[in-house]
């Protein structure tokens, strides 16, 4: 448990946003990442926002990941 | 484009009782049709064939019956134009019958019927029986269409499940995942928006590209039901050998895999309805591979394993990653899941 | 696919796997929590890319495979309510109870939905305020802010149709049962990334403290999973135990307090009794008073026979990490996917369903 996927927020009204992933509209509930903004990342499970998925940390996480030597 | 003649808007009882409404049902369809062997009106087709016969069959009780990239009318002529071209057949003629529900819309019927004609015109088949049933309402669901076909085999072409030999490369034509997760997104409670069309093709042409540079095939599936990973085992089960394949080769639309990802689902067992695997002794690969790129049903074609002395009658991937894991066969539906 | 193909990156890999390598062959357990840990090891092949002397245990967060027997049956006893629908993730689906499954009782006609979230459930108890309509509420912390939700828009809109049959558990304190238990050495965890969005790392201090075993919070990718366990390994031989994070693109210390604040708003922390794990103290949710017209128990007062366990399945030791899904009689002979004995084999993620489906090399 559990199945979340990072989607982007390409829309936002009120607590619900249109997310997209890899080409794949839906919406979701927003309520939990209440600072989200048009263009973030944040992770979907089961039509909800769980949290935000910072680009930034992403990156810096395969940069730990490549730095492995 | 033919109308059809309309005694109310819906099919009725009637229409399936022999009477004058069925006559002129069928009158429609054979102006639909337009072949001179259906106009005929006879009881059967006779036809003239020579060299090997394939014959095969199949029923189509798809729900939805409008989905991104086709209806249950072109799913299935090309499901059967399919069936044919995997033995190696050049397909030539089809039968269609049509079982209705009472109430069913003559426009809907109709545009089906349009379908089946604009999908066997394109592969170049004729449909020259057919028959309609009318079922009181909750007999069928709409609409379940059967097709036969028959097709010639060339002497010299052996291609069999069981054919499949050490040593042998496997070729997929293309994307997989397309058409179930386009019939995914059409039922109505699907709350995602996605661009995926069903890959509905006939693959009957890119068949005769391929044997015309090899006269080696081995193999030839095309995995519906399923998906690859069944298809692949019932192949490695059939002809008694071991398959390995490399998941990083295999494509998958974005598309598919994002909504795959969302639902917890594996492209490799999802349905297909346009592609095929081909398993080719080594030194003809290429020459297949090049072949098939070059056919507009094969434009993405990958090498995407090889059949391997060694874990008979199971199939191997090795994962993006770099280790490896047995591929099962589906078992039981997939279904969306929160872990 | 963008934070997503660049965590299944080979070349990465191979180096995090020869750095594992570096740390030498003295036997080690690790346990990975998380169902859906267990199934990314086993889709990508990670057991197959390691180092024999680590040995990955799977632990109990498979809601499914922890759902006790009685809940199944009180479940199935549900579907036959008249006028009733029922909602469930497809998770559930194929859990066999006592005497049928939702499956089978969905072949016999009964009004069961998959849903993919629990606002579809609480759109359908709109759309048919003639029917009851039953959530499943199955999941561990990171599901269960999102059912709370549900329940606040249901009584904010006054929908007095929807239900949930609530089997929610929390993670910490199964895996203190575990080390209180004693029977298998866990020498480190990797917890549930998703589960620790919402409840943080802090929530794995006491473990840290009490127990001595290093945590490190793991994503689902399988670089995560490969980098989480090359930092537990390297807490071991440091000898070290302390919550790390590897997951912090998306984890923080604290959590998410949204979500911490949905769950105590709606539930309370209760005793449940875990399959296979017995009862453990505080590790589940139930609903708070003001929200019991909600309670799909309270309404419909399920009753159910003594639930008749199969002897031969040892699925709660499978979940313990006590047991190889390979040491159970039952196993690939008569417990398969098709037909499952137990929901270790029934969920995608249970441990022998994992083993079956992957694990056959």
């Amino acid at each position: 448990m559990c199945l979340a996927i990072p989607a982007k927020i390409i829309k936002i009204e009120g607590n619900l946003a249109q997310v997209d992933m890899a080409g794949v509209k839906r919406e979701a509930d927003i309520r939990m990442v209440k600072d989200a903004k048009v263009g973030e990342y944040v992770l979907i499970h089961a039509g909800f926002a769980i949290e935000k998925m910072v680009k930034k940390d992403a990156e810096e996480t395969l940069k730990l990941f490549r730095e492995m030597e | 484009m033919v109308k059809f003649k309309e005694n109310g808007k819906k099919i009725l009882l009637a229409h399936g009782s022999g009477g004058r409404l069925t006559h002129e049902l069928i009158k429609d369809f054979v102006k639909r049709f337009q072949n001179p062997i259906l106009a005929k009106l006879d009881d059967s087709a006779v036809l003239k064939v020579e060299g090997r016969l394939a014959f095969t069959t199949d029923s189509y009780v798809v729900d939805p019956i409008y989905f991104p990239g086709g209806d249950i009318g072109k799913l299935a002529v090309n499901g059967t134009i399919n069936d044919l071209s995997m033995v190696g057949a050049r397909p030539l003629y089809l039968s269609a019958s049509a079982i209705i529900e009472e109430g069913f819309p003559i426009g809907d019927l109709e545009r089906i019927v349009d379908s089946m004609e604009r999908a066997a015109r394109l592969a170049k088949v004729e449909i020259v029986a057919g028959d309609t049933k009318v079922v009181e309402k909750g007999g069928v669901d709409k609409i379940f269409i059967n097709t036969s076909g028959i097709g010639v085999v060339e002497s010299g072409v052996d291609i069999s499940s069981g054919n499949g030999r050490v040593g042998d490369r496997i070729i997929l034509s293309g994307t997989i995942g397309d058409h179930g997760i386009a019939i995914l997104s059409a039922r109505e409670r699907f709350d995602f928006q996605t661009e995926v069309k069903s890959d509905s093709q006939p693959l009957n042409g890119i068949v005769l590209e391929i044997l015309k540079v090899s006269k080696k095939i081995h193999v030839l599936r095309d995995p519906t039901r399923g998906g690859l990973a069944t298809a692949l085992n019932e192949i490695a089960q059939q002809s008694g050998v071991g398959i390995e394949i490399e998941e990083e080769k295999i494509p998958v639309k974005e598309g598919v895999r994002g909504v795959c990802e969302m639902l917890g689902f594996d492209p490799l067992y999802i349905a297909n309805e346009g592609k095929l695997v081909a398993f080719v002794p080594e030194k003809d690969s290429m020459k297949v591979l090049n072949a098939m790129r070059k056919n507009r049903c094969g434009k993405n074609a990958q090498i995407i394993g090889s059949v391997v002395k060694g874990h008979k009658g199971k199939v191997v991937v090795r994962t993006g990653v770099g280790g490896e894991r047995i591929l099962d066969m589906l078992s039981g539906e997939q279904l969306p899941r929160i872990c | 696919m963008k934070l997503i193909d660049e965590f299944r990156d080979g070349r990465i890999a191979e180096r995090i796997v020869s750095k594992i390598e570096e740390f030498g062959s003295s036997k080690v357990n690790l346990m990975e929590v998380c169902g859906t840990h267990t199934m990314v090891i086993f889709k990508y092949g990670l057991k197959g890319m390691l180092p024999e002397n680590i040995n990955l245990l799977s632990g109990p967060g498979c809601p499914v495979c922890v759902t006790t027997q009685e809940d199944i049956d009180k479940v199935i006893g549900l579907v036959k309510e008249e006028g009733v629908i029922i909602t469930t993730f497809g998770d559930m689906l194929r859990v066999p109870g006592t005497d049928s499954s939702l499956e089978q009782e969905k072949g016999n006609g009964a009004d069961i939905r998959i849903v993919y979230s629990p606002v579809e459930a609480l759109r359908t108890a709109r759309e048919n305020r003639d029917k009851r309509v039953i959530f499943l509420a199955v999941g561990f912390e990171t599901t269960s802010p999102l059912i709370a939700a549900s329940l606040l828009d249901a009584r904010r809109d006054k929908v007095k149709n929807f239900f949930i049959f609530c089997t929610h558990k929390l993670i910490p304190p199964a895996m203190e049962a575990l080390l209180m238990s004693k029977e298998v050495k866990i020498d480190g965890f990797i917890c549930p990334g998703h589960v620790s969005v919402a409840i943080g790392s802090e929530a794995y201090r006491f473990i840290v403290k009490k127990y001595g075993v290093p945590c490190v919070i793991g994503g689902f990718e399988p670089l995560d999973v490969l980098q989480s366990i090359f930092m537990l390994l390297k807490q071991i031989k440091e000898k070290e135990a302390e919550v790390e994070i590897e997951y912090f693109r998306a984890v923080r210390p604290e959590g998410n307090k949204i979500a911490q604040k949905l769950i105590s708003e709606v539930f309370e922390v209760t005793d449940v009794e875990w399959r296979g794990l017995g009862v453990i103290p505080q590790s589940g949710l139930k609903l708070r008073a003001r929200f019991s017209n909600f309670d799909a128990e309270r309404e419909f007062q399920p009753k159910v026979g003594k639930a008749r366990r199969n002897r031969e399945c040892i699925c709660g030791e499978v979940l313990r990490g006590v047991k190889k899904p390979v040491d159970c009689t039952l196993y690939a002979r008569i417990c398969t996917p098709e037909k499952p004995y137990g929901p270790c084999m029934v969920s995608s993620e249970g441990t022998c369903a994992a083993y079956y489906k992957y694990g056959g090399l």
